[in-house]
């Protein structure tokens, strides 16, 4: 499928940066840089990465 | 750039290695990506006294408080006490973590080891298929580091790991989602470090409030990651904020994951080892990791001095550090994942029988592992499961 920008979404000021999204992400399509959150377009939208973030930082959109 | 070994990840896994590595005249090079190693935290601080001073030197810099003992509350409210000089190897000190991280990495340095910071690793460097090093980003700049052995002491992020085919992704059962508020209030105890368990309080773990000297104190709680949602440890712990420190005042807020997987199958690959929460050393039951963390960057340390020395790089030439961390905390880590899998099944009512079973006991001078003994005596019906554990 098409499309432009990644459906996982981080708020960034919500997040806390601890990396816990980082390390359930079973495709590696998350990396904390300091305070910043990257997605890569490899991210499959599982949503796993959401129910993991201690403070609702990230959400996949529908 | 080279050297012998590149540790990746400035931790207490990773400034031990990189300390024990150098001070046997490795050189060493460790990368940490963080612009200041220890900050921010992702940790509640609590260690065991007697392991740790074993393995440094106590230095009053990075000891925030000592406590007495640990209570634990039911959920009915139904609280015990264990006292510090059993419960040691979970409480002792609470420690300032900021401090503690830099302080480790600057005893590294001081041996001869290089730390270079604001310095990521983005992934393994091969020649004919077999890590030789890692491609990192210095300060925005591109810089390659050849080295025949690397060590992942990259935490709970880790990807050194994954880059060498070793999937140490973490299931949402095998992590704790954990949220925490450095608290000032009054009515802070300084001597005790306490735990809260229930299913509303805390689904799969528990509440902890560890002290850090004149009533300040971290209060946090760690979820398991399959009871979990998006931003429910955060909620939880404003919950309890309301009923337990109504006053407190938040000072700090971190955030974390802390892995609660059990043993991983394996920690080395061809010229790679990792050690710490890189390779899920945690205590799947406490989730406390500093001191496996530091265990296991000592012998990891230890093993890549014979194996540059000798010049076997491979899998099988670092089998020595997969015996000896196995040996050292892999049963423990082994056992006390089993009382997770179990214990996350508890209903409030199991937890109010149990834990009301020991009122009348004297439990003040147990370790955990003797209390979940005399828990099985007392309660062998609840706990029949368990019985294998229990000898
Ligand atoms: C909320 C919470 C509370 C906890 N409470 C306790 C407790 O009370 N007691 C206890 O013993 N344990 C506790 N733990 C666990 C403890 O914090 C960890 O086990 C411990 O920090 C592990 O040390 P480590 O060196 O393996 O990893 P870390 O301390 O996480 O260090 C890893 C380092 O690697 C760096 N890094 C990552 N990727 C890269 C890269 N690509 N390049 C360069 N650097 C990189 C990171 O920036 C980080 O500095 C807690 C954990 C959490 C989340
Ligand atoms: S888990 Fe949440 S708070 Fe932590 S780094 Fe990921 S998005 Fe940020
Ligand atoms: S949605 Fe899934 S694939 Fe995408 S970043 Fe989150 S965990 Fe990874």
């Amino acid at each position: 499928m098409w499309r432009c920008d990644p459906l996982l979404t981080v708020n960034r000021y919500k997040c806390c940066y601890c990396g816990a999204c980082v390390g359930v992400c079973p495709t590696m399509s998350l990396e904390l840089v300091e305070t910043w959150l990257e997605v890569s377009p490899e991210c499959k939208e599982c949503g796993i990465c959401t129910k993991i973030c201690p403070v609702g930082a990230l959400e996949v959109k529908a | 750039m080279k050297c012998d070994v590149v540790v990746v990840g400035a931790g207490p896994a990773g400034s031990m290695a990189a300390r024990t590595a150098a001070a046997a005249g490795l050189n060493v090079v460790m990368l940490e990506k963080r612009q200041e190693i220890g900050d921010p935290v992702r940790c509640a601080e609590g260690v065991g006294k007697r392991v740790l001073c074993e393995m440094v030197k106590p230095d009053s810099q990075w000891i925030a408080a000592e406590v007495k003992g640990a209570r634990i509350y039911a959920p009915d409210g139904t609280r015990v006490v264990m006292s510090e000089d059993r419960a040691g190897s979970e409480v002792g000190y609470v420690l300032e973590r900021k401090i503690f991280d830099r302080a480790l990495a600057m005893d590294a340095a001081r041996v001869g080891a290089k730390v270079l910071v604001k310095t990521r690793a983005l992934e393994l460097l091969r020649k004919n298929g077999v890590p030789c090093g890692v491609s990192a980003m210095h300060m925005g700049e591109p810089l390659q580091i050849e080295a025949p052995l690397i060590i992942g002491a990259d935490g709970v992020e880790s990807k050194v790991g994954r880059w060498a085919g070793i999937d140490t992704a973490l299931k949402p059962k095998d992590i704790h989602c954990c949220a925490q508020f450095l608290v000032q209030d009054s009515t802070i105890d300084d001597e005790y470090c306490e735990f809260f368990l229930g299913n509303n309080l805390a689904p799969g773990g528990y509440v902890w409030t560890f002290p850090k000297g004149d009533k300040l104190a971290n209060v946090g709680i760690g979820v398991q990651g399959s009871k979990s949602g998006s931003g429910v440890p955060v909620r939880l712990l404003k919950e309890f904020m309301k009923s337990h420190f109504p006053n407190g005042r938040v000072v700090e807020i971190v955030a974390g994951g802390d892995p609660s997987s059990g043993v991983i199958e394996s920690a080395t690959a061809d010229g790679v080892m990792l050690v710490g929460d890189a390779a899920h050393q945690t205590d799947p039951i406490t989730g406390g990791g500093i001191l496996n963390a530091m265990k296991a960057g000592i012998i990891a340390g230890e093993v890549a001095v014979k194996a540059v020395s000798n010049g076997n790089l491979s899998k099988a030439g670092l089998k020595e550090y997969e015996d000896r961390w196995r040996a050292e905390m892999g049963k423990h880590i082994a056992r006390s994942f089993e009382y997770k899998e179990f214990f996350v099944k508890l209903t409030d009512n199991d937890l109010n029988q149990l834990i009301g079973s020991l009122k009348n006991e004297d439990i003040s001078k147990m370790d955990l592992r003797g209390m979940l003994r005399m828990l099985f005596k007392l309660n062998p019906k609840l706990l029949w499961e368990l019985r294998h554990l229990v000898v």
